[in-house]
């Protein structure tokens, strides 16, 4: 295995961009599901804050309005929805033509994520929120920490994002039908992830449980750059934790895809 | 008729012969709903009471609604498959054959995997029914055995309204996702959380509030505070028959749009 070069990992990230740009209705359709369901989880939310006496857990209206068209608008970006693109190639065998290709696998699918993740950024991400900030109120970032770590941030959370992702699809080397595997691991990154309620919001010993995961370095650590939930050493502080998450994500997943490749047997043919 | 009942219980034996793939996808299933449900506990972790309704109440309303959707789910939810047949061109095949395109559709599957989302459903709705303050009647008890199939019957047409997008555009499938996903999302609360609008189109046009909210509200014994009448509160199954037949409009508009793949 050759680690990736920067200039075919440029050419892959660039295919994966223009890969997903062919598909505009998708994206429309896309775009209006995000939204419909972010004004949905905004009422609930400011519901809370109606009952609470207006803030909750540090959320006023504005940032709670904030929290919820900025985990809409990333869900594209992040891709915290269900991703099995990587294990339908280990199902059909397709997996062994990757192999055979001389750049390393893991790095090469993380470059064609990044562009996806950057045309989900210009189409899926701005919509719901320039939606939610015209209609609902939005509280833009003031801290110049947050603001400058915002795209890293931003860009930290696809890497742990796909990393997960990565190896929650290497399991089919093991297991042939990961159809519920992938469903669920969705669900539980993004409950505890913070992408239905923000993390904040939850009892201690779930935000514990929380704390422990991957998930809030994928959803609630660039929103609480939005939000002001994070800022100065704070801001400093979850975008670190993110970077170890992203390299201990991506090291643990080549670990397990040596051994997955150990088991490969292709039918020749 | 029979021909159904031969298509569907082929669907379900073949189901039931992948023994340990279809027990993890029914155990999903059942933590699928709990999962979500974390939601609902996490907002009464915080408050006491959401749009005026307390943690019993809304869990009533979460119970109904997923009991409902999973039900639609299992037996009509994969006719969002429609485009996928529209653009391979296999649709075609539905036409020739001398039974309803839309019951074989509809019998092309039969998620058995569903029951366990209908499962827990049913134990959410149990331990809220009993934790709620409800003043048990006849009416009512005939109203929480009749709801759950309403709501079925609601969510399932508007899974086969929306999946209609299939015959006139390619690509724009998830747009049905905003009001079968969404509507079961938005169902699972009190309406009163909700603005006018929103509140309006999930009564009048697609009647998400007859899942839960209103038979919560019968049940309760309480006015709707937007002012809706009493008797709309007990009206979810006939509401569930006008969808049905709406749905059933709907789908012979997009199959006369509909004029194959050229193949």
């Amino acid at each position: 295995m050759s680690v990736i070069a920067v200039g075919p990992a440029a050419a892959i990230a660039g295919a994966g961009y223009r890969r997903w740009a062919t598909y505009r209705q998708a994206a429309i359709a896309g775009v209006f599901v995000n939204t419909v369901f972010g004004v949905i989880k905004l009422s609930i939310l400011l519901g809370i804050a109606d009952s609470a006496g207006g803030t909750v857990a540090g959320y006023d209206a504005a940032s709670l309005s904030t929290y919820a068209w900025v985990s809409q608008g990333l869900i594209a970006v992040v891709m915290i929805f269900i991703w099995t693109e990587l294990s339908d190639r280990v199902r059909t065998g397709d997996i062994a033509v990757d192999l055979a290709r001389p750049v390393d696998l893991q790095l090469s699918w993380l470059a064609a994520d990044i562009g996806r993740a950057a045309w989900a950024m210009l189409s899926r991400a701005v919509v719901p929120i320039v939606f939610g900030a015209i209609f609902f109120g939005f509280h833009w970032p003031t801290d110049p920490t947050a603001i400058v770590l915002l795209p890293v941030s931003i860009l930290l959370a696809v890497c742990v994002s796909f990393a997960c992702r990565f190896m929650v699809n290497l399991t089919a080397f093991w297991l042939t039908e990961v159809r519920g595997l992938v469903l669920l691991y969705v669900l539980v990154s993004g409950v505890l992830g913070g992408h239905l309620v923000p993390v904040q919001l939850f009892p201690d010993w779930l935000q514990a449980a929380a704390y422990v995961t991957p998930f809030p370095a994928m959803i609630q650590f660039p929103i609480n750059l939005v939000t002001g939930q994070a800022t100065g050493l704070r801001a400093v502080a979850e975008v670190a934790a993110q970077v170890a998450w992203a390299a201990g994500l991506l090291l643990l997943g080549r670990l397990v895809l040596s051994r997955a490749t150990r088991k490969l047997v292709v039918q020749g043919g | 008729m029979q021909a159904y009942h031969a298509l569907v219980r082929s669907r379900v034996a073949a189901q039931a012969s992948y023994r340990a793939s279809f027990g993890i996808e029914l155990g999903t299933q059942v933590l699928l709903v709990l999962i979500e449900f974390v939601e609902v506990y996490v907002v009464f972790h915080q408050v006491d009471s959401l749009g005026g309704f307390d943690f019993a109440e809304v869990a009533v309303m979460y119970g109904l609604s997923a009991v409902g959707f999973g039900m639609a789910d299992m037996v009509v939810g994969h006719v969002d498959r429609l485009p996928f047949y529209v653009r391979t061109g296999t649709f075609d095949a539905f036409l020739l054959r001398p039974l309803s395109a839309l019951g074989q559709l509809v019998t092309s599957d039969f998620s058995l995997r569903r029951l366990g989302r209908i499962g827990s459903g049913v134990v959410v709705l149990v331990i809220a029914l009993a934790a709620a303050d409800i003043d048990w009647t006849p009416a009512r008890a005939l109203l929480v055995l009749v709801t759950p199939v309403a709501g079925g019957i609601i969510f399932g047409a508007v899974f086969v309204a929306t999946c209609t997008i299939g015959f006139h555009v390619v690509e724009g499938m998830e747009f049905a996702n905003a009001l079968t996903y969404g509507g079961n999302y938005l169902s699972s609360f009190p309406f009163t959380i909700f603005g006018t609008f929103i509140r309006r189109f999930f009564t009048f046009v697609v009647p998400a509030a007859f899942v839960a909210y209103l038979p919560t509200l019968a049940l309760l014994g309480r006015s709707d505070p937007a002012g809706l009448p009493t008797w709309l509160s007990w009206s979810a199954l006939p509401v569930s028959l006008l969808a049905a037949a709406a749905a059933w409009w709907i789908w012979r508009l997009g199959l006369r749009h509909y004029v194959g793949a050229g193949s």
